[in-house]
C-alpha cells in the first residue's frame, strides 16, 4: 500500500492502475457474495481507496482497478460511500459483463483436459477476460475511478494508453506496445527487483522499502520504465527481462483480448539509473474468442505437519512418513507426503544424502467432506504418542478447495456494460 | 563443476499445469553457449522427476534469454495440486542446479 501511495503522491501520474486479482480470487469472492450480497469485491478496496482518494483528487490522477472482483457494482457503491465520508467529489464508472456463468454451456470443454465443465463438480464462477474495448467507454465517460471485475491484467493499462493518444484498437503494433507496458508493470514490485533478489548474486537495495514501477509512454508507444526516487529496489535490464518473460507460454504470441503480441522483437536499453527503455513489440490481430476462467468446488484438503531435528532426524521423519502412509492406506484417493527440508519442493533428484539438521513431515490429502479431510491431522498428531522419537510442533489444517479451469467463449456472447455513479446520482450508460 | 547458476538467472511462472522457466544470461557473450548447451533433451533429463510432459524451447537473442515451457509439471494444475509449492515458483532454482560441461 505504501508503494502505491508513493506512486500517487510523487509519480506525477496521469493514471494509476491497481491490479489485484489472482487466478482464484474471483471464485473465492463469489463464495463470499453468496453469503453476503453486498460483498464479493476486494476486501481491501475501502482501505486502499480511502488512502488514495485524497491524493488523487489533488493530483488529478485517475484510477483504474480490477478490485471489483465478483461484485464490481457493490465495489462502485463502496467507493461512492468513501468519497461521501471524505467529502470528495468522485465519478465512478463500473465495468460489468465479465460474469458469464449463466451463459456458459456446460458441455463446453475445459482447455486443461479434454472433458466437459459439467464433470468438474459444482461451478461457482465463470468470468470472461474482458479487454481494453470494454474499459474504454468507462474512460471516455470522464470517470476518475474505474472499477472492473475480471479483465486481462495488461488491458487495465492498455485502455488508458490507447485513449490518451487516440489510437484505434486495431493499430495492432501500438496496442502490442501498450500491452507490453501493462505486462511489465503488473505484479506489484516485480519489475523493481521484487521476486528477484539473490544475495551476493542479484542484490536489490533497500528491499523493505521496495517501490512499484510506472511507465512514461510516448506517442509511438516507446516506454521508459521507472520508479519514484527514494523508494527501494532497482530497475535494470535483468529485472526487466525476468518480468517480460514471466508466465509467457509463447514469447512470439502473448495472447490477450486486445492483441497477440510478439515480445521476441523487443529491445530493452538502460537509459539511466532505474530507468529502462522498452520498444519494438510487434503484433498480430487479437484472438477471435475470449478466455473464461471457471471456478468449481474441488472438495476439502486436509494437511498435517510435524518436525524432527538433531541426530538421525531424516530417518525418523522417513519412518514417520511410512507409518502415516500405512495407517491411511486406501482411505484417500489422493495423498501426498513430503519431507520439508529435503524433498518437498523439487522431489528427490537434487536432494543431497547429507541429512538436514531439521526435517518436517507434511502430509496432505483430498476428501469429499471436511470431516474426512481432518483424518490427516488426526494421524499426524498420533505420531506424538504412536510414532518415532522426538517429533514436535505438529500442526493441522483443513480447507475447502476451489479449482480453476479455463474455456473459450465467443465475443458475441459477452456483453460488457458501463454504469456511472456520482456521489448520490446514478445514471446508466451502455 | 560450474552450474547454470553461475551464468544465468531464472524465474519460474505457471499457467495451469505448465511451468514456464526463463533462463537469462548475465553476460550477452554467454548466450550462444546457453543455446548450444541447454537443449530440450538436456533440460528434460535434468528435470525428469518434475516435468512429466513435453518441453518447448524459445530462443530470444535480443534478450539473451531462453524460455522453456514445460507441460505437465505442476501435479495436475496449480489450483488443485496437493504440492506445497503448487505454482512451482521454486523450480527456477531446480533448473539453475544444472551442471555445465567444462
Amino acid at each position: 500500500m505504501d508503494a502505491a501511495l508513493a506512486l500517487a503522491e510523487h509519480g506525477a501520474l496521469d493514471w494509476l492502475a491497481l491490479e489485484c486479482l489472482a487466478e482464484r480470487t474471483i471464485a473465492l469472492a463469489q463464495l463470499r457474495r453468496r453469503r453476503a450480497p453486498d460483498s464479493g469485491f476486494d476486501p481491501k478496496l475501502q482501505r486502499r481507496i480511502a488512502a488514495l482518494l485524497p491524493i488523487v483528487s489533488r493530483t488529478g490522477t485517475r484510477i483504474v482497478t480490477n478490485m471489483g472482483a465478483a461484485n464490481p457494482m457493490a465495489a462502485g457503491r463502496a467507493v461512492i460511500d468513501i468519497a461521501r465520508q471524505l467529502g470528495i467529489d468522485v465519478r465512478v464508472a463500473v465495468v460489468t459483463g465479465d460474469d458469464v456463468l449463466a451463459a456458459l454451456p456446460l458441455d463446453a470443454f475445459a482447455m486443461e483436459a479434454h472433458r466437459p465443465l459439467s464433470s468438474y463438480g459444482p461451478l461457482v464462477s465463470a468470468n470472461a477476460y474482458l479487454g481494453a474495448e470494454a474499459i474504454l467507454p468507462a474512460i471516455e465517460s470522464g470517470a476518475n475511478v474505474i472499477i472492473t471485475g475480471r479483465v486481462a491484467d495488461p488491458s487495465l493499462f492498455v485502455a488508458p494508453i490507447v485513449h490518451w493518444y487516440g489510437w484505434a484498437l486495431d493499430e495492432w503494433n501500438r496496442v502490442a506496445a501498450a500491452t507490453t507496458v501493462g505486462h511489465l508493470l503488473e505484479c506489484a514490485g516485480q519489475l523493481c527487483g521484487g521476486y528477484f533478489a539473490d544475495p551476493g548474486r542479484k542484490d536489490v537495495p533497500d528491499m523493505a522499502n521496495l517501490g512499484f514501477p510506472y511507465a512514461e509512454v510516448d506517442s509511438d508507444g516507446v516506454a521508459t520504465l521507472a520508479k519514484v526516487e527514494g523508494t527501494g529496489g532497482c530497475i535494470t535490464l535483468a529485472t526487466a527481462k525476468e518480468q517480460l518473460l514471466y508466465e509467457v507460454t509463447d514469447p512470439c504470441a502473448y495472447l490477450t483480448p486486445d492483441v497477440s503480441a510478439d515480445f521476441s522483437t523487443i529491445t530493452l536499453k538502460q537509459v539511466g539509473k532505474d530507468r529502462v527503455r522498452v520498444e519494438g513489440a510487434r503484433a498480430h490481430r487479437r484472438p477471435e474468442q475470449l478466455k473464461v476462467s471457471v471456478g468449481y468446488m474441488a472438495g476439502f484438503v486436509g494437511e498435517g505437519e510435524i518436525g524432527y531435528a538433531g541426530p538421525n532426524a531424516n530417518a525418523r521423519a522417513e519412518l514417520a512418513a511410512k507409518t502415516v502412509q500405512a495407517r491411511l492406506e486406501g482411505r484417500f484417493e489422493e495423498l501426498r507426503i513430503d519431507l520439508i527440508g529435503s524433498s518437498s519442493l523439487h522431489g528427490r533428484a537434487f536432494d543431497s544424502t547429507a541429512s538436514a539438521y531439521e526435517v518436517r513431515l507434511r502430509v496432505a490429502g483430498r476428501a469429499r467432506t471436511a470431516e474426512d479431510a481432518a483424518i490427516i491431522g488426526d494421524e499426524v498428531e498420533a505420531l506424538y504418542t504412536n510414532g518415532p522419537a522426538g517429533g514436535g510442533g505438529a500442526r493441522r489444517y483443513v480447507h475447502e478447495q476451489v479449482g480453476i479451469v479455463s474455456t473459450m467463449i465467443d465475443r458475441e456472447s459477452v456483453r460488457p456494460c458501463v454504469t456511472l455513479m456520482e456521489r448520490e446520482a446514478h445514471g446508466e450508460v451502455v | 563443476m560450474a552450474k547454470l547458476y553461475d551464468l544465468a538467472h531464472c524465474r519460474a511462472g505457471d499457467k495451469g499445469n505448465t511451468s514456464i522457466l526463463s533462463v537469462i544470461a548475465y553476460r550477452p557473450e554467454d548466450y550462444q553457449f546457453l543455446v548450444d548447451t541447454l537443449t530440450v533433451d538436456v533440460v528434460a533429463r535434468h528435470l525428469r522427476d518434475i516435468v512429466q510432459g513435453e518441453i518447448r524451447r524459445w530462443e530470444l537473442p535480443r534478450l539473451g534469454a531462453l524460455q522453456f515451457v514445460c507441460e505437465r509439471s505442476l501435479g495436475g494444475g496449480v489450483t488443485t495440486s496437493l504440492a506445497l509449492d503448487a505454482h512451482g515458483k521454486s523450480l527456477s532454482y531446480a533448473l539453475l542446479m544444472l551442471d555445465l560441461p567444462q
